[in-house]
Parts: structure tokens; sequence; C-alpha cells
């Protein structure tokens, strides 16, 4: 009994994380830049769209995912643009990037498909052997490509960003563009790479949803995940395993609030949902002593020769 | 002279008056509508778009005309909205959903001379004064009795699944309904309800389908608009689901066993009869089984179709031996 239960709850949980990380873990290569792109949630939604569209007039998945990567990739460019050629204040335009791809999404969804419908998207993927293992082949082993993919991203980005010379060239745009300007690295090239990174993780992210997770399109299909995923790149300060662990804490509380919503345990359904963001905060000030900073080039243009 | 230019005065204006009528006579009946999510949703708003569609078809584009914004989920935007319609000079604004009703109570005095609907709700405001306002509901626990008592034949481990949206208006209602239709049943049967907080939140929706059937549940029902991504677990796993608001078959013919429809045409024409005749609001309506707003739809395609499919294909062993 308590198995089965922690068995859904951690799976749900698993399950609910993947838009969060490929979203975040996107997000966090654009800030360590010095980029912050307030636009995720936009991204996240044309990538749903476009990916679930591909998948109902193809049927093919592969082809899906990457209509979502290059969707992503070309918003991902023009907020590059926006916010390092043309200099723009980077939260207003990240926000005026979101609104955009809220109303062009609906609006091609409206145009191009007219009604809800569903598809069939990733199916679960049972990893041979492991899925077989009890308990944790389930919780585990049992989950779509999609979900695989972005759990192995964490390590990934990890490795990228610690362990080679671009991700050293990165910190360095990030915290002080003079210096690395000076040492012959381009920071505008740096920024453009991470923001279409950025834009293509958060395309993928949305086509998780869409033509994985849910298979389903529906208006504001993301419903503000891509805000959430920009707040846990801060709450897992810039670091892949931050963000693992922030996106898996947010996921488990909130399967483990359905879970008691199901089981009839009888507290009222509004506390139950307060859950996940309690938890979080609470977690967030218990680990306010953490000396954790964000890119000291955050949110600020580069302009050569200043310092 | 001056008695001619006064009959010729009085000669003008009379046909000024024939003219203006003639033209109220033959000007369209004009709607505007606020709806909060979109006319597409496979609920609420399209169940009211629905129904504008199908009065425009009866009455014809001549006499009837109508416009919307959906997806007006920001209230002051809906506001906004309200308020312009209003003085564009529309002869009913229906502001679709039970957030706008403060709005509605602040406008409406301001544009006496045009008539304002909102739902759902029973509140006309007249208590307020306000006479110019109309208020519907939909008595959403019948179709959700209906489906409570099939989904408990139907339900072959007795335990179900609901997703709701708030505990509120037609979505407690339809919950609460369900679950005496279950009950009155088989009053063995569990029945599990989780409100998810959001009528927009599809993952959530769909992560509380997926924990319902990790629970045991082989029958899942929903309401609100978010329920689409529970209804594509439901399709997932092969398990039963029931509908409500809008005709929800087309997402999972091979699973959505029957809906509750909501037909706003009732209560939409009685309000355009009684605003015709010069009353503008007041009264509060609501959709029922016994006036025919509440429609059931049973989809012979979930569990017939596919009996008939699997014998035909050959899946169903029918050798039962010398019978004849």
């Amino acid at each position: 009994m308590i198995g089965s239960i922690l068995i859904g709850i951690l799976s749900s949980g698993i399950r609910l994380a993947t838009p969060y990380l490929y979203a975040s873990i996107g997000e966090t290569f654009g800030q360590l830049s010095g980029v912050l792109n307030l636009g995720v949630d936009g991204i996240m939604l044309m990538g749903a769209y476009a990916a679930f569209f591909t998948v109902v007039k193809t049927g093919n998945l592969a082809l899906g995912l990457m209509a979502a990567m290059v969707t992503g990739a070309l918003l991902g460019l023009l907020m590059a643009f926006i916010s390092v050629t043309m200099k723009a204040e980077q939260g207003i335009s990240g926000i005026g990037l979101y609104l955009f791809g809220l109303g062009m999404s609906e609006l091609l969804f409206k145009k191009t498909l007219g009604a809800v419908q569903t598809v069939n998207g990733f199916p679960a993927l049972h990893i041979p052997g492991l899925s077989r293992i009890p308990v944790l082949g389930q919780i585990f082993f049992q989950h779509n490509l999609l979900v695989y993919i972005a759990f192995a991203l964490v390590p990934l980005a990890w490795f990228v960003l610690n362990k080679t010379p671009f991700g050293l060239r990165l910190r360095a745009v990030g915290q002080n563009p003079q210096a690395a300007d000076s040492l012959g690295i381009n920071v505008n090239r740096m920024r453009y790479g991470t923001v279409i990174l950025g834009g293509l993780l958060s395309g993928v992210a949305g086509a998780s949803l869409s033509i994985a997770l849910l298979n389903v399109f529906q208006q504001n299909l993301t419903n503000g995940m891509g805000f959430i995923a920009v707040a846990l790149v801060y709450f897992g300060g810039w670091r892949p395993r931050g963000l693992l662990i922030g996106a898996l804490l947010f996921s488990m509380v909130n399967a483990l609030q359905l879970w008691v919503q199901v089981r009839g345990i009888n507290i009222p359904s509004d506390f139950a949902l307060m859950m996940p963001y309690v938890i979080t905060i609470l977690v967030l000030a218990a680990m306010a002593k953490r000396r954790v900073h964000a890119p000291a080039a955050l949110n600020v243009p580069f302009e050569r020769g200043e310092s | 002279m001056n008695h001619q230019r006064s009959l010729l005065v009085v000669f003008l204006v009379s046909i000024l008056v024939f003219l203006v009528g003639v033209g109220a006579l033959a000007a369209p009946f004009r709607v505007a509508v606020i709806m909060p999510s979109s006319i597409n949703d496979m609920a609420f708003s399209q169940s009211m778009y629905d129904t504008l569609v199908a009065i425009q078809n009866e009455m014809g584009e001549d006499n009837f005309q109508f416009v919307y914004s959906d997806n007006m989920y920001v209230v002051s935007d809906a506001a906004a909205a309200i308020r312009d319609y209003a003085s564009q000079g529309y002869d009913l604004i229906i502001a679709h959903g039970s957030q706008y009703g403060s709005s509605l109570m602040e406008i409406a005095p301001d544009f006496p001379h045009t008539s304002f609907a909102w739902g759902t709700t029973v509140d006309t405001f007249v208590d307020q004064g306000i006479n110019n306002v109309f208020a519907y509901e939909a008595r959403s626990e019948q179709g959700g009795y209906v489906n409570g008592v099939l989904a408990a034949r139907l339900s072959q481990t007795g335990i179900m699944g609901v997703i709701g949206p708030i505990e509120t208006g037609d979505a407690k209602l339809y919950v609460e309904g369900f679950k005496a239709g279950v009950m009155a049943t088989n009053s063995d049967a569990v029945v599990n309800v989780t409100w998810i907080g959001s009528f927009s939140d599809v993952a959530l929706a769909s992560e509380a389908a997926q924990t319902h059937i990790n629970a045991g549940a082989d029958v899942l029902t929903g309401t609100a608009q978010m329920v689409v991504g529970a209804i594509g677990v439901a399709r997932q796993k092969g398990v039963l689901w029931f509908g409500t608001q809008a005709d929800q078959t087309s997402l999972a013919p091979e699973i959505v066993v029957g809906n509750q429809i909501y037909d706003w045409t009732v209560v939409l024409k009685s309000m355009i009869d009684l605003i015709k005749e010069g009353t503008l609001g007041g009264k509060a309506y609501a959709l029922t089984l016994a006036n025919g707003g509440l429609k059931i739809t049973v989809n012979d395609q979930a569990i017939v179709g596919q009996t008939i499919n699997d014998i035909i294909e050959g899946k169903i062993d029918l050798n039962l031996g010398e019978i004849h």
C-alpha cells in the first residue's frame, strides 16, 4: 500500500519535472552568459504548437520534435537580436516575447487545427531489464523518451559548464564581459549562441508536453510553467544539480498533494494545493544562507570599451 | 404660413419616426459575449459559442448577429470589453463567467437601456436596484447524476476518479451529482475527487488522472477546460471517460462513453423575447434536463462500437459450440 503510493508519487514527480528541466537548463545557459530571457513560456507554447501541428499532419514524432527545436531556436534568435544587438531592456523584451508566443500559438492553433484533439505521442519506453526491477523499475524506467533525455541533460549540462573551455568562457562572459572581450572571446556571439540554445530547449520543453506527456494542445497549454522554470534557475543557483533538486522537489510535492486528495485524506483541497508553493518557500528560506550570486553581468547589455 | 410650416414639420417628423421604427424592426438582434477561455475549449466557453452559432443558423444572419471576445481570463480586460460593447449599442451583452459579476454590477447601471447577462449564478442584482441584468446557471448535478449511475454500472473495480478545477459553481454541483449517482447505484463504490486549483493547468489535470488510475480507478470524469489533459491520459490507458459541459467525444471516441452538454438555447431565446418586449433583466435562469438545456449524449462507439469491431475483426471468439 505505502509502496504503491510511493511509486505513484515518485513516477508522477519525474514526469511533471520534465518540462521544467528542459526549460530551466536552457535558461541557465542564457543567464550565465548575461541574458535574462523571461519569454521562456511563450517559446514553450510555440514549441508545443509546432510539435503538435507537425504530428497531427505527418504522424512523425521525430519531425514534430524537430519542428519544436527549430521554432524555439528561431525565437531564441529573435530574443538574442533584441537583447544583444539592439540592447533592449531584457526583462521587458522577454515579457513581450512571452505575450507574442501566447497569442501567436493560439492564433495558429485556431486557424490551422480549430478544435482540441489528441495525438499519439511518444509512447512509454520500458528500458529492457531495468524496467523489470521491482519498485525502481516502475519509478524510473517506464517513461517516454523525452523524460529520459531531460534527466540525461542534467549531467551533460554540468559537464559542459564545469569541465570544458566553453563553460569557462561562458562564465567569463557573464561575470566580466569586458575582461572576456579583451581575452579575445566574442561576447555577443557567445550570448547569441546561449540564448538560441535556451530557445531550442524551451521549444523541446513545449514539445514534451504536447507530444509526449499530454498529447493534446490547448490555448495557453503551459499555464505559466516557463516562469516557474525561470524561478527554478534562481532556486538552483545557476547549477544543473540545483535545477534538478528544485524541479523534483516542486513536482514531487505537487504529485503528493494529488495523492493526498485521491486517498481522501481529510484536509481542505485548498491546503493541499498550497503545499508545493509553501514547501518551496520554506526550502528557499532554509537555504538562504547559501552564498550564491547571480552572474554579475546578468541583464546588462555589452558595450565594447566600457568598464 | 405658420400653420403650414407646422404641418410640414409634423409630416417630416412622422416620416422620420416611421423610418426609425421600420429600421428598428428590420435591424438584427445583436449580441456580444465575453468568455474566459477559448471558443474551442471543449467545455464551458465552447458550449456558449456553439449555442450562439445554432441560434444564428435558426434565426438567420439578418435577424441575429453576435460577436465575441474569448480568452478574457484577465477580469479587468473583460470589464473594458463589456463597457466597450455596451457603448457600441449591442442589444444583449453576455459576461460568460462568474468572475465577471462584480464588473457587471458596476457597468450595468451606466447603460440602463442595454441588457446584460452573466453566469453561472442566480444573482441578477435586483436587490441592488439593478434591473437590466439576467442571471443563468446550469444544474449540472442532474447530468452528473446520470453520468454517475452509468459509471457505477460500467466500473469493474468499483473505483471512480473525478478531476475538478476549483470547488465552486457548476463544477461543484457536477461532482456532487456524480457522487450521488454512483452511490445510488453501488453503495460499495469509491469516488475519489481531486481539485487541481486551476481551470487551465492541463499538465496537473493529466497527472491527476494518472494518480486516479494508479489508485485503481477504471472510470474517470471531470469538468472544465483543463480536463483535455486527463482525457489524453484516459485514452492512453484505455480507461472510460464521462464528459460534461460540451461534447468531448471527438477527443477520444474509443473511451468517451457519454457527455452532459450545456445547451443555452432555451435561456438565450427567452432572454431575447423578453428584451424585445422591453424587459431588460431581473430574471434568473437554470439549464435543467426538464427544460432541455441539459442534454445527455451517449457515444455508441465507445463500448458497443468496440465490441462490434472486435467481433468483425475476429478478436472475440464467439465459438459457443453447438446451439442450434
